[in-house]
């Protein structure tokens, strides 16, 4: 199936093009667009991507691998992204990343057989102060305890 | 102390534009519009001796001063909010709770540099921070505060909020232009410096959020008052953001000068627990850790940690405790750096997993006798080999805490185990 933004979705692009001084500056955007839209950033993706933004699809490529939020695989629905940072490990993190783990039966950078779940450990989100935390998919939970994990997984399960 | 940059985080409703306005909020912008041209503007600034918040303290007037005035290509300014150093965490809190603070600011540096577009750019992962700050902008751009002929001024300005994607080194000033150029955010060499060649090559300024954030205080009150504030060198005030094994961690808005040690167990109450204080690292990770028995009369300014053999960085303190593991707490550092070499450089790319990699087996007890002479050389070739500054902040802080903790990092060596966390 070839991918292709909806008309609502065309239009945003074409609002994003024109709110900057040069077309190839609406790049991140754009991408975080086609993400929305299509989940991830598939290879018909980029392909369509680099065809809208008028630029050739190697270099969509690299700026996709460049940033950590671009995905090129499909994530879970909730998305698990825990701090493991200095500060956040100071305030023990390396548990809750086990107690997670251990829970969902998954590895760090693996997903769920029924896709609910993908689990990422992330460089420092600054909340170093109410660590150890994690953003799930665009929200932060702070000064998590083994307790408090258990209840969050629980909820979404 | 008169709050300046944490001012207006507690009134209710501090992100609006009403609770703004009502503490005085764009007063200090009017007054610029209507009674200071650019040069005069950039002037007070210098007067006021602020500097640059984002980490390397550099004279933000004087800055400003370097973009040419008779460039006829455009002039953009950045307002730097990526905010990524571990332990930083300060700049969120001014997006989150005083928005438009920060967009009185840019409207400020844009005006005195005449830039007609500005941009934020914020990491990719603040959303929430994103959202206020969007919202604050067309708050502003409807009080016509944004826009066409500015509080009848006749001078124009667009912010644009431009969300990032995930990347450290986007923090760096000439990577946040490459990435806001929409590519990789692989930095460049300097010079030519972003004030004369930056944002697709026309004259930039950035500027970090804590920087900007500063500005409408110091004209509303005025340069001198700012100036008598701090040390003879660091004017003003700073914000410190306080992790790790302390009893009250959170940021904390500081005159510069305010002796660390009293900070640390005053202010910040403490190591929890009755525990003795092991180190502290008082700029962000990029910067030297301190040994508990260096911090004796060290004060919170530039002049004064960069004497005690660090620096003030970003404000980013992470404070260790007796059962902090040293070399851990290094291998967690230098596997930080490792993932956020842009990989541009050689001696980046491969030193910084060189350093990981040695760390993360002294650690699990497989470390050799030369593995600390090799971690030195390792540092030592990175230092001053590479694009941008990243090299030497990865390279630093791995050589502090080998020196500073050698007989730890010995001892795992010849136990071959950690000897800290199984203790
Ligand atoms: C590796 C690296 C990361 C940086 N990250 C940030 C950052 O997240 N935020 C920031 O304001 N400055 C950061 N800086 C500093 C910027 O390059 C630049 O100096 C700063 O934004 C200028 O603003 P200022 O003059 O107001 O401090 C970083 C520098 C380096 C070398
Ligand atoms: S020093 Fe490191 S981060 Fe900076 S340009 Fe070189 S490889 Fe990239
Ligand atoms: S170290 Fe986890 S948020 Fe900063």
């Amino acid at each position: 199936m070839a991918v292709k933004f909806p008309d609502e979705s065309l239009k945003r692009f074409d609002e994003i093009v024109r709110r900057y001084p040069k077309k190839e500056a609406a790049m991140l955007p754009v991408l975080r667009l086609a993400q929305e839209e299509f989940g991830y950033l598939s290879a018909e993706a980029i392909d369509y991507v680099a065809r809208i933004m008028e630029t050739p699809v190697a270099h969509v490529y690299g700026v996709v691998t460049f940033y950590t939020m671009l995905n090129m695989k499909p994530v879970g629905r909730h998305h698990i992204q825990l701090c493991r940072t200095l500060p956040c490990a100071l305030a023990g993190a390396e548990k809750i990343s086990a107690l997670i783990k251990a829970k969902l039966g998954i590895g760090v950078g693996e997903t769920t057989p029924d896709g609910k779940f993908t689990v990422s450990e992330v460089e420092c989100l600054a909340s170093c102060g109410s660590g150890p935390m994690m953003q799930l998919n665009d929200d932060y939970y702070e000064n998590l305890t083994e307790a408090k994990v258990a209840e969050i997984l629980e909820k979404l399960k | 102390m008169e709050k300046i940059l944490l001012r207006n985080i507690d009134a209710p409703d501090s992100h609006t534009l009403a609770a703004y306005r009502s503490r005085g909020g764009y007063r200090a912008l009017e007054r610029a519009l209507r009674e200071m041209s650019p040069e005069r503007l950039i002037e007070e600034i210098k007067a006021s001796g602020l500097r640059g918040r984002g980490g390397a303290g550099f004279p933000t007037g004087m800055k400003w001063g370097f973009v040419p005035k008779d460039s006829p290509k455009p002039k953009y300014v950045v307002c730097n909010a990526d905010e990524s150093e571990p332990g930083t965490f300060k700049d969120r809190v001014l997006i989150e709770k005083d928005p438009h603070a920060i967009i009185e600011g840019t409207i400020m540096a844009a005006y005195a540099i005449q830039s007609h577009t500005a941009f934020i750019y914020i990491r990719g992962e603040f959303s929430f921070g994103a959202k206020v700050l969007e919202k604050a902008i067309d708050e502003a751009m409807q009080a016509g505060y944004l826009g066409k002929n500015i509080l009848g001024s006749g001078y124009d300005l667009d912010i644009i909020l431009h969300r990032g994607a995930g990347a450290y080194i986007c923090g760096e000033e000439t990577g946040l232009l490459s990435s806001l150029e929409g590519g990789k955010g692989w930095p460049k060499v300097k010079p030519p410096f972003p004030a004369t060649h930056g944002l697709f090559g026309c004259p930039t300024v950035v500027n970090n959020v804590e920087t900007l954030a500063s500005l409408p205080w110091i004209i509303d009150q005025g340069a001198a008052r700012y100036a008598a504030i701090g040390t003879e060198k660091s004017k003003g005030t700073k914000l410190f953001s306080v992790s790790g094994h302390i009893r009250r961690p959170g940021v904390y808005e500081v005159e510069m000068g305010y002796p660390f040690k009293r900070f640390l167990e005053e202010d910040c109450g403490g190591v929890p627990e009755g525990k003795k204080l092991k180190g502290v690292i008082p700029g962000g990770a990029s910067m030297p850790v301190l040994r508990a028995d260096e911090i004796d009369g060290v004060r919170m300014d530039y002049e004064s940690f960069q004497a005690a053999g660090t620096l003030l960085g970003s404000g980013g303190v992470i404070v260790m405790d007796e059962s902090a593991c040293m070399v851990r707490a290094a291998w967690n550092i230098a596997r930080f750096f490792a993932h956020e070499s842009c990989g541009q450089c050689t001696p980046c790319r491969e030193g910084c997993h060189w350093m990981e990699k040695i760390f993360r087996r002294i650690e699990h007890g497989e470390g050799r006798k030369e593995d600390l002479d090799l971690v030195l050389s390792v540092s030592g070739n990175i230092m001053g080999n590479t694009i941008c500054p990243f090299g030497d902040a990865a390279a630093m802080p791995a050589a502090a805490f080998v020196k500073k903790y050698r007989e730890e990092f010995e001892e795992h060596i010849r136990q071959k185990r950690c000897v800290v966390l199984a203790a």
